[in-house]
């Protein structure tokens, strides 16, 4: 029976060819809006580590002790000492400590003019806790962070761009004044959102496309880093000014994050209870003030931090308007479509077609119509997604349609034509036939 | 014109006529909060900056050593303002609209800065002849002499030790409103103070900083001399708009010669503009064709369904013809139709869009729609309207009264 229908759906599509072409057009305008901008958001607010997320924490603990109206949450980075303390007492699977601060970088071999670049400091724990791939060589040891090696692990671009793509492992970057030794080379790593940076969100009023940036080009030893750029780093925050500008060891700022792996619930448990009795013996020795303390997991992090930007989430609200504004179009026009073949649908229910059978057939038609809208949607939102990618935004490059997205937008498209087309199926499929057949 | 017969026609067609109106209430809804918020995005890029955008170039310089900035600097600067066509050069911690921001809580007392609702400010401070560098503009009141530069170091806070400062217009309204700023005093912390000697012109900060547009002007500027430590980068080179890009070229081989270990970064104001605000732009860009398409949509829909209501009428039409209603009778029966279906739109509109605007300030920091923005576009959409039933209705009108004769 469907067979038929399609048949008597595609004869349809031959009269009223304006009619037709309005509605297959509104769709598609419709769902290009729409796909483009969900495509987009869906993009945003993935999961950057599906199946590990939940087994990473970001832990905060509140080091600052100026009494004022700041304290109901901890500061989203650790002042040093807390950081180091967590850090070595060693309570987790996994921990990294991360800090990160632009410094100049040259290779010695490679003849170009020098490079200011983002260099992430931190701990061996960080490649495996976030499966970070590597190309050439691998991560440094723990020794290498006890011993504060001169060694390094860089980007897959950065190789590209100071050695040409080659295994660069064992060569010498010259970072600052101080000459590193590459350990390893990563493949091209590109999370999103790069979770790991991610802090600010609530003061960031909105505007966070920046946490959509590339990974930083060079990776160190925790100690290494802090040694060789010694003098360039930036806080989080400060409750008085620091001594050194820029040296933030031991000043009164935050500037250190934390993250911990934690494989099972128990271990998360004991964790909190960890964090917690951290802060009470620091609060009994005097050094802080404030023993609220968070452990979120990696998702909970970064809704914490609002992490979706909030012109991706209006745009796609505005979009749904404009989709919303295309499917009244249609019913209408379907209505209209439907209507003037009465005379046709009061022949077939006078011949013995149900009204089930018509509303069946309207239906057909309707979700053809979405269907050659579907195709068009497709185009347009590859079209969208073009111009987004030439924006200038921090997440433009990873902006493409994957399978889901595809599939979703077909979905989209012929939903959207059945709902509009309901209601024009079931005023058509109550026409009296005799009525109609009257009037022939 | 009587309307009762409109309203009897309309009761027949009910379905179509609903989606008519929501169709037009949804996009005055949208059309409200779209063109309000186009509006306010290029207000945001009209906004003045009142330093010489055309002439300026900034030119940042990296990786040096920060402890011969002290002799650095002038060496640079004495380099620099010997190239041909430059007409003033000075360094300065940061530039309007690069994201750089140097912000600071200040107030007009010492406990008026630890209050919750102190204003965050922009802090410039550059070294002596900046003010001519920039092309600020004074309004009153004086530039820093020379001692002023020279007496002025950077303190361990990230703050000059000086004791002056030029703000900007809107910076002494905000600390002193209806008074005169010359003369008085800001805090910085608790511990810095500063009088103002001169009220410049509204300068822009780095970046808007989530504090509304209001606070974009909020700026202040401080003297500085040279010193150790690397937190004066950016070059400041002012030459006439025409000799901009080869001075900047000039400049850039000479800071490169002169730091051969240097990561020098060269860019003109006007570049720092347009990057600053691409995105801006290209939401303008997206909301412009968002209504555009939309508005065609929706006159598309009332072409199609009008046409269809030509269509299953042709034989009342026919009747009315044939029993003395003239040719304009018809024309005004279908615009009348649509103009009654288009203010039951807009009236829905309007609700919706005010309600759309109320829960876009609640969660996405928009202000408040002014009321006119309301009318404007339900004129717009009665306007779109009638153009749109104008071909269908021509057409109606040039049905011929035989049609009433014929079957069917």
């Amino acid at each position: 029976m469907f067979a038929y229908y399609l048949e008597l759906a595609l004869r349809s599509l031959k009269h009223n060819r304006a009619l037709n072409v309005l509605m297959v057009v509104a769709i598609a305008v419709g769902i290009g809006a729409s796909m483009t901008t969900l495509t987009v958001l869906h993009i945003l607010s993935g999961d950057p580590l599906p199946g590990k997320s939940a087994r990473l924490f970001y832990a905060q603990v509140d080091g600052d002790p100026t009494p004022d109206y700041k304290h109901a949450e901890p500061p989203d980075a650790l002042d040093y000492q807390s950081a180091v303390d967590l850090w070595s007492a060693r309570r987790a699977d996994r921990q990294a400590l991360i800090v990160d601060s632009q410094i100049k970088t040259r290779a010695p071999e490679a003849n170009r003019p020098p490079l200011m670049l983002m260099m992430l400091s931190t701990t061996s724990d960080f490649f495996p806790m976030f499966e970070v791939p590597f190309e050439y060589g691998s991560a440094w040891t723990p020794e290498d962070d006890a011993n504060r090696a001169r060694v390094a692990v860089i980007s897959s671009d950065l190789n590209d761009k100071l050695f040409g793509g080659q295994d660069s492992v064992g060569k010498t970057l010259r970072l600052g004044d101080a000459d590193v030794r590459i350990v390893g080379v990563l493949k091209p790593w590109r999370p999103s959102p790069q979770f790991y940076d991610v802090r600010g969100g609530r003061f960031s009023n909105g505007d966070t496309s920046d946490y959509y940036t590339k990974p930083e080009d060079v990776f160190t030893p925790f100690y290494t880093g802090l040694e060789i750029n010694d003098g360039n780093f930036n806080q989080f925050n400060c409750w008085a000014p620091p001594p050194n500008p820029g040296h933030l060891v031991n000043s009164p700022c935050n500037w250190v994050g934390l993250w911990v792996e934690l494989d099972s619930a128990a271990k998360v448990v004991s964790y909190r209870e960890f964090l917690n009795s951290y802060a009470q013996q620091q609060k009994t020795l005097g050094r802080i003030r404030y023993t609220e303390t968070r452990l979120r997991d990696l998702m909970q992090w970064l809704d914490f931090n609002q992490y979706v930007p909030r012109n991706a989430k209006l745009q796609t609200w505005l979009a749904f308007a404009f989709l919303a504004i295309c499917l009244f179009n249609t019913v209408g026009l379907l209505l209209a479509k439907f209507l003037r073949r009465a005379g046709e649908i009061g022949v077939r229910r006078a011949l013995g077609a149900s009204r089930g059978a018509v509303f069946a057939q309207c239906l057909t038609e309707a979700g053809l119509i979405g269907l050659l809208g579907g195709v068009g949607g497709w185009l347009l939102t590859l079209l969208g997604l073009w111009l987004v990618r030439r924006q200038p935004t921090p997440y433009s490059d990873l902006v493409h349609m994957d399978v889901a997205m595809f599939f979703t937008t077909f979905v989209l498209a012929v939903v959207v034509s059945l709902i509009a087309g309901a209601l024009p199926a079931l005023r058509a499929s109550r026409i009296a036939p005799a009525l109609q057949l009257k009037t022939l | 014109m009587d309307i009762q017969p409109i309203l009897a026609a309309l009761r027949k067609h009910k379905i179509p006529a609903i989606l008519i109106v929501l169709e037009i209430a949804l996009a005055c809804a949208v059309l409200c909060n779209a063109v309000f918020m186009i509006g306010q995005r290029i207000g945001e890029i009209k906004l003045p900056n009142a330093i010489d955008e055309q002439g300026i170039a900034d030119i940042r310089v990296l990786g040096t050593d920060p402890k011969l900035s002290a002799d650095d600097v002038p060496r640079n600067l004495a380099a620099l303002r010997q190239i041909p066509g430059v007409t003033a050069a000075a360094v300065i911690n940061t530039m309007p609209l690069t994201n750089n921001g140097w912000n600071a809580g200040v107030g007009t007392s010492p406990a008026d800065v630890m209050d919750k609702d102190s204003p965050n400010v922009a802090t410039y401070f550059f070294t002596s002849s900046a003010e001519q560098a920039l092309g600020l503009r004074l309004l009153r009141g004086r530039f820093f002499t020379s001692e002023e530069f020279a007496g002025s170091k950077l303190s361990d806070s990230y703050i000059p030790t000086g004791h002056v400062t030029l703000v900007t217009q809107s910076l002494a309204d905000r600390l002193w409103p209806g008074q005169d700023a010359l003369g008085r005093q800001v805090w910085i912390d608790k511990d810095f103070h500063f009088t103002v000697v001169g009220i410049v012109a509204d300068v822009l900060r780095p970046n808007e900083n989530g504090e509304g547009l209001a606070a974009f002007h909020w700026s202040m500027f401080l003297p500085l001399t040279p010193g150790p430590g690397g937190y004066l980068n950016d070059y400041i080179v002012r030459s006439a708009p025409q000799d901009r890009e080869r001075v900047l070229r000039a400049a850039v081989a000479k800071l490169e010669a002169l730091s051969p270990n240097a990561v020098v970064r060269p860019i003109t104001f006007t570049d720092i503009r347009d990057k600053y605000f691409a995105n801006t732009r290209s939401m303008i860009w997206m909301l412009v064709l968002v209504c555009v398409v939309m508005l065609a949509v929706t006159a598309f829909g009332i072409v199609g369904l009008t046409s269809f209501w030509v269509g299953q009428r042709r034989r009342q039409i026919g009747i009315r013809r044939a029993v003395g209603a003239t040719r304009a009778h018809i024309l005004q029966h279908f615009q009348t139709e649509n103009f009654l279906l288009s203010s039951a739109g807009v009236a829905a509109g309007m609700i919706l869009a005010f309600g759309i605007n109320l829960y876009l300030m609640q969660h996405y920091q928009m202000l408040r729609m002014p009321w006119y923005y309301l009318p404007a576009s339900a004129i717009a959409l009665w306007v779109l309207g009638q153009l749109a039933v104008l071909g269908p209705a021509l057409r109606a009108s040039n049905v011929p009264p035989v049609v009433a004769t014929r079957d069917g």
